[in-house]
């Protein structure tokens, strides 16, 4: 019980408040179909010529029996192709489960993860979505690393994603 | 007189091993791309007009299914031509074999098993000789292995034209990460030299190929890349193009699918005694992803 406080705390001091952060949000949008499963995402980050640079979260069905689950993961097409069929899935930090209707936040800062190297540059950010019996959308949102002003960009799904929106504070 | 013909032309089609004359021969599997702990990938095989549509024969593979309670591929009463040898390589370059494999009125079928990651070939390969010649006034034909030629054509033949014929179909799949071991050309007959991996094929992206005869660099060889689904299609949508001096083609996919590439060389110059003639053909099913 106190581990993890300890070390929510932590990691509170060791972002100090001048850290360049990033907050995305995705919104998983309620469809009226008859047979309705959560989509696969994927999202991630990408350099020029869609170089894949990192990998933020997949969220793919992880329980079921014999990692049933990743057989359809090759469905998120691109990230399969940039990224996936070059991990050993679950990977620590980026799998997750599939998520139900709603909007979801990603916080990141550069003092860890995939920012704390992240070279000067411009950047897309890769939202990529694939639902059983369903459909398939990619929504890509361009910024540059490190944000000199605070800065939101957003894209609309129109099918299988809604908002997703970008915060950047330097 | 006219359906004597149709038939006969039908039967060399047929039996030129893989030939595309009048129709195609092509096997589709279920994906190219997959994921997950030891996938299955279950493949038609069958000689066709439209792609992928089996309309007309299976295709006969040694091994899949009763080859004898099967269609001979031609008119009643036609001796069946041999079935084709699949060769099904895993990406450590070791042979699988095939399973379910079911033979009916239009196609073929077996499964694959993908034990290890990487990528696989499935192939069909042939190579032999055809003749024309005429015995007392009357025009024959002959097919079969060249250490058989001697004894099948009378010594008597006259117009004697041997032609040498080889014939390879492909198919790629991957199972995670692609892999090269399997794509290493065997240096017999037209073959496909990848330098975009065969499995990493994206509409609106340039692919480049490079054909390879007996192992080196061909020019000029005719290149025709159709999209499967043409039964719901008005126009064909074939892309036609040429290899270059290197052997190089580039095809850019105008949108995602299953696609049909064959490609056919034929030449007169260095062909092997008693051919002089030489025609060699390559075909592959490729699969091309949404951006």
């Amino acid at each position: 019980m106190r581990k993890p406080l300890l070390y929510g705390l932590g990691s509170l001091f060791a972002a100090p408040a001048l850290a360049a952060e990033m907050s995305l949000s995705v919104e998983i949008p309620r469809l009226d179909v008859a047979e309705y499963h959560r989509p696969y995402v994927a999202i991630w980050l990408e350099g020029s010529g869609q170089q894949h640079v990192a990998d933020l979260a997949v969220w793919y069905d992880l329980k079921l029996a014999d990692a049933e689950g990743e057989k359809w993961l090759k469905d998120l097409r691109q990230w399969w192709r940039r990224s996936g069929r070059n991990l050993q899935m679950p990977v620590d930090g980026i799998s997750g489960a599939t998520r139900a209707v709603g909007t979801y936040a990603l916080q990141l800062n550069d003092q860890q993860g995939p920012l704390k190297t992240l070279a000067a540059g411009d950047y897309q950010l890769v939202v990529e979505a694939a639902r059983e019996v369903g459909g398939r959308e990619l929504l890509r949102l361009p910024f540059s690393w490190p944000p000199q002003q605070n800065r939101t960009e957003s894209v609309q799904g129109q099918h299988e994603l809604g908002a997703i929106t970008l915060e950047l504070k330097p | 007189m006219k359906m004597t013909y149709k038939w006969a032309a039908l039967t060399l089609a047929l039996c030129l091993p893989l030939s595309a004359q009048a129709h195609r021969a092509w096997m589709l599997p279920s994906a190219t791309v997959l994921s997950g702990d030891e996938p299955w990938i279950s493949v038609d095989a069958a000689v066709s007009n439209d792609l992928f549509y089996f309309e007309h024969f299976p295709l006969r593979i040694a091994g899949i299914g009763a080859l004898d309670q099967a269609p001979a591929g031609g008119p009643p009463g036609m001796r069946p031509r041999p079935a084709a040898v699949l060769q099904v390589l895993a990406p450590d370059g070791s042979q699988l074999q095939p399973r379910n494999g079911a033979i009916g009125r239009y196609r073929s079928t077996f499964d694959v098993q993908l034990p290890l990651k990487g990528t696989y070939k499935l192939a069909i390969a042939n190579q032999g000789l055809f003749a024309r010649y005429s015995e007392n006034g009357e025009n024959k034909r002959w097919m079969g292995k060249a250490d058989e030629l001697a004894k099948a054509i009378p010594a008597d033949a006259k117009d004697l034209v041997v032609t040498q014929n080889d014939s390879r179909m492909e198919v790629f799949v991957t199972s995670g990460a692609p892999s090269e071991t399997v794509l290493k050309p065997t240096g017999k007959g037209l073959e496909l030299k990848p330098v975009t991996h065969p499995n990493d094929l994206f509409a609106g992206e340039a692919a480049t190929f490079i054909f390879l005869l007996d192992g080196k660099p061909a020019a000029d060889v005719e290149v025709s890349v159709i999209p499967g689904g043409n039964r719901y299609r008005d126009q064909l949508g074939e892309i036609k193009t040429r290899s270059d001096a290197n052997g190089h083609v580039s095809i850019t996919w105008p949108s995602p699918g299953m696609y049909w590439l064959e490609a056919e060389l034929s030449i007169s110059e260095n062909v092997a005694k008693p051919a002089t003639e030489r025609r060699a053909s390559y075909s592959a099913t490729l699969e091309v992803l949404p951006q």
